[in-house]
C-alpha cells in the first residue's frame, strides 16, 4: 500500500495544463501552490506494481519538468 | 488543521502531504497552499477565525486561526497583514499543533522528597510567594530574580517588572532576549540615543539591493526572505549573503560573500575606507546630521565572575576618523578576512552609488558577537556616510528572533537596567516609573544588579537564592551550560519554572506551574518593525494551566501588593496595557490604543494623532522630529547620530593546534529556538528529528568521516558526539564546524563558551575552538 509524495514543477507557463493532467488520473491527489510554480502531488496505490505504473504514466505527461520524491510510506492495508 | 486523524492511513497521507510542503517551504519560502488547508478543515463545523500574531518567531506574521467547537484547528496567513500579506512559514502554519501535544503540562507540580508531586495551583502559588518572602527576609531583596522571555507577552513583562522593580525593589529581572538581541539594543542607543530599527518591512519593496549580515535568512525569516525574492522578481533587486558559511540564503543570493569569524568588523570598516576613498560620503548629511565618537578597546570578554566594563566615549573628528580607517584598505582586509580586495569593493560600490538604495539586514550573526556592538555600530557608519538611512528603501534593520524581544524584553524593558522607559540609573526616569506603578520612589534602586549570564553565576555563588523562569528554557539555551545547570542543583536554591511542556529546565525546577499558552489567553506581541499586535483568548487552557501574567499577579497579591495589582481577572489585559501606555506618551513612543489593536493587524509606534510611524527620525513621517531639517536624531541630545570608531578584534578563544576548528551554533527552519514546542509537532519533527554537526564536505572527505557517522566535538568546557551532516542543508568552510542548539538531548550548549559582549552582555555562541574527531 505504497503512499508517496512528489514535487511536480511544470514547464514555463504550463502548471494549469499539469493541474489538469495530474487530476485526471486515479490515485493522483494534486495540491497546486498559490504563489509558486509548484505542485505537490500525493500517490496512493495498492502495490509496488501499481505504484511503478503510475509513476511511468505521470512521468510521460508533456507539461511535467520534473517529478522530485519527498516522501515515501509502504503501509499494510489495514482500513 | 491536521487534527481529524480517523485512521492509520490518513494519518500517513497527512504526514507525505506535510513532508512535502516543508520541502516546498524550504525551497520556495512563503509558498502558500491556503486550498488545501480550507479543504482538511472540519465539514459543516462551526468555524471561527480569528486573528493573532504567529507565536513563533520576531518578524511577526499576521495568522489567522480557525476555532471549531473550542479548540483550534486552522491556521492561515493574514491577507490583511502587512507583514506577511498572507504568506506563512512551516512553523506559522502548523503553529496550532503544538498546543496540543499529549505531554502538556496541566497541573502544578512541587518536588517533595526528589519526586513530583501534583498540587493546587492555589497550594503553589501560595508555596512560591512563601518562599519568596523567607527569601527575602533571610538574604535580602536581592537575592530573588525573575528570567523571562522575548516570548513574553507584553503584559507578562510589564508585571514582572512592575513586581520586581517597583514592588520588592531588586533590579535582578532579566529576559532571554539578553541572548540574542541585547547587542542590537546597545548599537541603537550608542549610533542613535533610542532603540529599535527606524525603517520598516515596507523599505524591502523599495530597496535595489539587500546586504545579509551573517544572516541565514531563508530559515530564519523565511516569509521575509520570500518578499525579498519577489521583488527580485519583479524589480530584478540584488541580493547578497555575506556569511561564515553557505547556507539556502547563499544559494539563492545573487552573490554568496564568505569571510573568516569576527572579520565582519575590518569588513565593514574596509567598506567605510572606501566609500570615503571614493568621494561617496553624503558630505551635507554628514556634517548637519553626524558626530564622531571612539570608546575604549582591548575591553575583554567577560569570562570571569563579577567582570565590569563602562565604555568611555570620546568625541574625535571626521580626520581623525578617516585617519583610524587607513589600518583598513580592501587589500589589508583582505588578508586579514579571506574576503577579497574585489569583493570588499564591490559591496562599498553599491552602498557608494547614490542611485542604489541598499538595505542591510542582521541578527543572530552580528548580535551574538564578543563585539556586537561594536559590529552594530559599523554598520550603522556605512548607512550614515552614505545617507542612507531613515528613507524608504535606506535601512539598516536589525530583525529579532522572538515574538515580543522587542515589544515586551526592550519596549517593557525586562533587563536590569531599564524600565518601561527609561533606565534605572536616571532619576527622572525613576519618578515617571513610580509614579505609575503607585509606589514610593525610593522603591526603585538605582543601579542594574545581573545581565544573564552574571544572574546564573550569581545563582551558581549563592547570591541569588530564588529564581522564578518562565517561557524560556535556559537549561538548554546558556553558553556554558554544565556551569550553570549544575548551579541550579546546589543546596538552597529554589526554582520556579513556568512553561507548558516538561523540559531540561522544568527538570530543574522545585515548583512548575502549567502556562496557558498563546491563544490559550489574552496578549500582545511586539514585532522587529515596532509593531504591536493584539491577541484575544480563543481557546479555554489546558487543564489548571494559568497565563504567565495573571501567575505573577496572584504571587504580587500573597506578597502584599494588592494594591498595586488592583486588576480584575475579567479585564486585567485591558488594565496593565493601558497603564503601560502612560509610561510611553508622547511623540517619540506613544503607543495605539488597544481599540485601534483590537481592530487591525497592529499598529507601528509612535502611533501620534491616529497613525502609525514607517520611518522614524525622518521629518516627513515621524512628527517627533522638530529641528526644522529633513532629518533629526532626537535620541541624542544635539539631534546627531554617532559614526563611532570601532576597530577589528579577535574572538576570545580562536582555534589552535589543540582545538583547530571554530563551533558556531544556530538554528533550522524547522525549530523552533529550543525546541519544545516544534519538537511536538510530528511533520516538523520527523522532518529533522535530532541535531548532527555540519562538516565542509573536503575536510570530511579528508577525515573520511560521512553523513550520519558519528563525531566528537571537545572544548575546553567539555565533549559531546553527534552525527555528522556532509553536504546536507548548510556547508561550513574548512576547519569549520555548525551545530543546531534545538536538541535537548544532544546540548552542545554544554561545550560553548559563556564570553559576552562587553557593552551589550550578550553572549556569542557563533565562535569558539574545538578539536574534531570520527569516533
Amino acid at each position: 500500500m505504497p503512499i508517496k509524495s512528489y514535487l511536480a514543477h511544470p514547464h514555463d507557463g504550463k502548471k494549469t495544463e499539469l493541474i489538469d493532467a495530474l487530476s485526471h488520473i486515479n490515485n493522483c491527489d494534486v495540491i497546486p501552490a498559490e504563489n509558486q510554480d509548484l505542485l505537490i502531488l500525493v500517490t496512493e496505490t495498492e502495490n509496488k506494481f501499481e505504484d511503478e505504473n503510475l509513476k511511468e504514466q505521470i512521468e510521460a505527461i508533456a507539461s511535467l519538468k520534473l517529478l522530485a520524491m519527498v516522501s515515501g510510506f509502504d503501509t499494510p492495508k489495514q482500513n | 488543521m491536521y487534527t481529524s486523524l480517523t485512521n492509520r492511513r490518513s494519518f500517513i497521507k497527512k504526514m507525505a502531504i506535510m513532508s512535502a510542503m516543508t520541502a516546498a517551504a524550504t525551497m520556495f519560502p512563503g509558498i502558500l497552499f491556503a486550498d488545501e488547508q480550507e479543504k482538511n478543515l472540519p465539514k459543516g463545523g462551526n468555524l471561527d477565525w480569528k486573528k493573532a500574531p504567529c507565536r513563533f518567531c520576531g518578524v511577526g506574521c499576521g495568522v489567522l486561526v480557525g476555532i471549531d467547537n473550542g479548540k483550534a484547528v486552522a491556521v492561515k496567513g493574514d491577507p490583511k497583514s502587512p507583514v506577511n500579506k498572507g504568506l506563512c512559514c512551516v512553523k506559522g502554519y502548523h503553529s496550532v499543533m503544538s498546543i496540543y501535544g499529549k505531554d502538556r503540562l496541566t497541573k502544578p507540580l512541587v518536588k517533595k522528597n526528589g519526586r513530583y508531586v501534583e498540587t493546587s495551583m492555589k497550594e503553589a502559588l501560595d508555596l512560591i510567594a512563601s518562599k519568596m518572602k523567607e527569601t527575602i527576609k533571610d538574604h535580602g531583596k536581592d537575592s530573588v530574580s525573575i528570567y523571562g522571555s522575548g516570548q513574553w507577552t507584553i503584559p507578562d513583562g510589564y508585571v514582572a517588572s512592575k513586581l520586581f522593580k517597583g514592588c520588592i525593589g531588586t533590579n535582578n529581572v532579566e529576559a532571554n532576549a539578553r541572548l540574542c538581541m541585547a547587542s542590537a539594543v546597545t548599537g541603537f542607543l550608542t549610533s542613535f540615543g533610542l532603540d529599535e530599527p527606524m525603517g520598516c518591512y515596507e523599505d524591502i519593496d523599495h530597496a535595489d539591493v539587500f546586504v545579509l549580515w551573517g544572516n541565514n535568512m531563508a530559515e530564519m525569516h523565511p516569509v521575509l526572505f520570500s518578499r525579498l525574492l519577489d521583488q527580485r522578481l519583479k524589480r530584478g533587486v540584488k541580493i547578497i549573503d555575506f556569511a561564515t558559511r553557505t547556507t539556502r540564503t547563499s544559494m539563492a543570493a545573487d552573490k554568496s560573500i564568505i569571510f573568516q569569524p569576527n572579520t565582519d568588523l575590518a569588513v565593514a570598516n574596509a567598506i567605510c575606507y572606501e566609500i570615503i576613498k571614493n568621494g561617496w560620503v553624503n558630505k551635507s548629511f554628514v556634517e548637519k546630521h553626524c558626530s564622531f565618537s571612539k570608546g575604549l578597546t582591548d575591553m575583554g570578554y567577560g569570562l570571569e565572575d563579577n567582570y565590569k566594563f563602562t565604555d568611555k566615549p570620546e568625541q574625535i573628528d571626521f580626520e581623525a576618523y578617516k585617519k583610524f580607517l587607513e589600518d583598513y584598505s580592501p587589500e589589508k582586509v583582505e588578508k586579514l578576512s579571506g574576503v577579497s580586495a574585489k569583493d570588499i569593493k564591490y559591496m562599498a560600490a553599491y552602498y557608494g552609488d547614490p542611485n542604489k538604495k541598499v538595505m542591510s539586514l542582521w541578527c543572530m550573526g552580528m548580535n551574538q558577537h564578543t563585539r556586537g556592538t561594536w559590529i552594530n555600530n559599523l554598520v550603522y557608519n556605512i548607512h550614515l556616510l552614505t545617507g542612507k538611512i531613515s528613507t524608504p528603501g535606506n535601512s539598516p534593520f536589525s530583525l529579532t528572533g522572538q515574538p515580543s524581544a522587542c515589544g515586551t524584553v526592550r519596549e517593557v524593558g525586562t533587563l536590569t537596567h531599564k524600565l518601561p522607559h527609561g533606565v534605572v540609573m536616571n532619576e527622572e526616569h525613576r519618578k515617571h516609573a513610580a509614579e505609575i506603578w503607585d509606589v514610593p520612589v525610593e522603591n526603585i534602586d538605582p543601579k542594574p544588579t545581573y545581565h544573564t549570564v552574571e544572574m546564573f553565576r550569581a545563582l551558581d555563588r549563592g547570591d541569588i537564592k530564588f529564581m522564578w523562569i518562565q517561557v524560556t528554557n535556559p537549561m538548554v539555551t546558556m553558553p556554558k551550560l554544565k556551569r550553570y545547570r549544575d548551579a541550579t542543583k546546589k543546596e538552597g536554591r529554589f526554582i520556579v519554572v513556568s512553561d507548558i511542556y516538561p523540559t531540561p529546565t522544568t527538570d530543574i525546577a522545585d515548583v512548575i506551574l502549567p502556562s496557558a499558552m498563546w491563544i490559550e489567553r489574552e496578549g500582545m506581541y511586539g514585532n522587529s518593525e515596532r509593531r504591536t499586535q493584539y491577541f484575544e483568548q480563543m481557546i479555554q487552557p489546558s487543564g489548571e494551566a494559568m497565563s504567565d501574567t495573571w501567575q505573577i499577579i496572584e504571587v504580587a497579591k500573597r506578597l502584599g501588593y494588592e494594591k498595586q495589582f488592583y486588576y480584575k481577572e475579567d479585564t486585567h489585559i485591558e488594565e496593565i496595557y493601558n497603564e503601560y501606555r502612560r509610561h510611553h506618551e508622547g511623540k517619540k513612543h506613544a503607543m495605539a490604543p488597544l481599540e485601534v489593536l483590537k481592530s487591525q493587524p497592529g499598529a507601528q509606534w509612535p502611533y501620534v494623532d491616529g497613525k502609525s510611524t514607517q520611518w522614524r527620525f525622518n521629518a516627513e513621517y515621524d512628527p517627533a522630529c522638530s529641528n526644522g531639517e529633513k532629518f533629526h536624531f532626537y535620541g541624542k541630545p544635539d539631534g546627531r547620530a554617532v559614526i563611532w570608531q570601532r576597530p577589528y578584534e579577535p574572538a576570545p578563544e580562536v582555534p589552535d593546534s589543540e582545538y583547530p576548528f571554530w563551533l558556531s551554533t544556530g538554528r533550522v527552519i524547522e525549530h523552533w529556538h529550543s525546541g519544545s514546542m516544534t519538537r511536538r509537532i510530528p511533520v516538523l519533527h520527523k522532518a529533522v528529528p535530532h541535531s548532527y554537526v555540519e562538516l565542509n564536505p573536503q575536510q570530511a572527505k579528508d577525515m573520511q568521516i560521512r553523513t550520519g557517522d558519528k563525531v566528537k566535538l571537545t572544548t575546553r568546557r567539555g565533549e559531546i558526539i553527534l552525527p555528522a551532516s556532509v553536504n546536507e542543508r548548510g556547508v561550513p568552510e574548512r576547519n569549520q564546524v555548525f551545530v543546531p542548539f534545538f536538541d535537548e538531548n544532544m546540548l552542545i550548549n554544554d561545550i560553548t563558551l559563556d564570553a559576552f559582549c562587553p557593552i551589550s552582555k550578550q553572549p556569542d555562541y557563533k565562535k569558539c575552538a574545538v578539536k574534531v574527531e570520527k569516533v
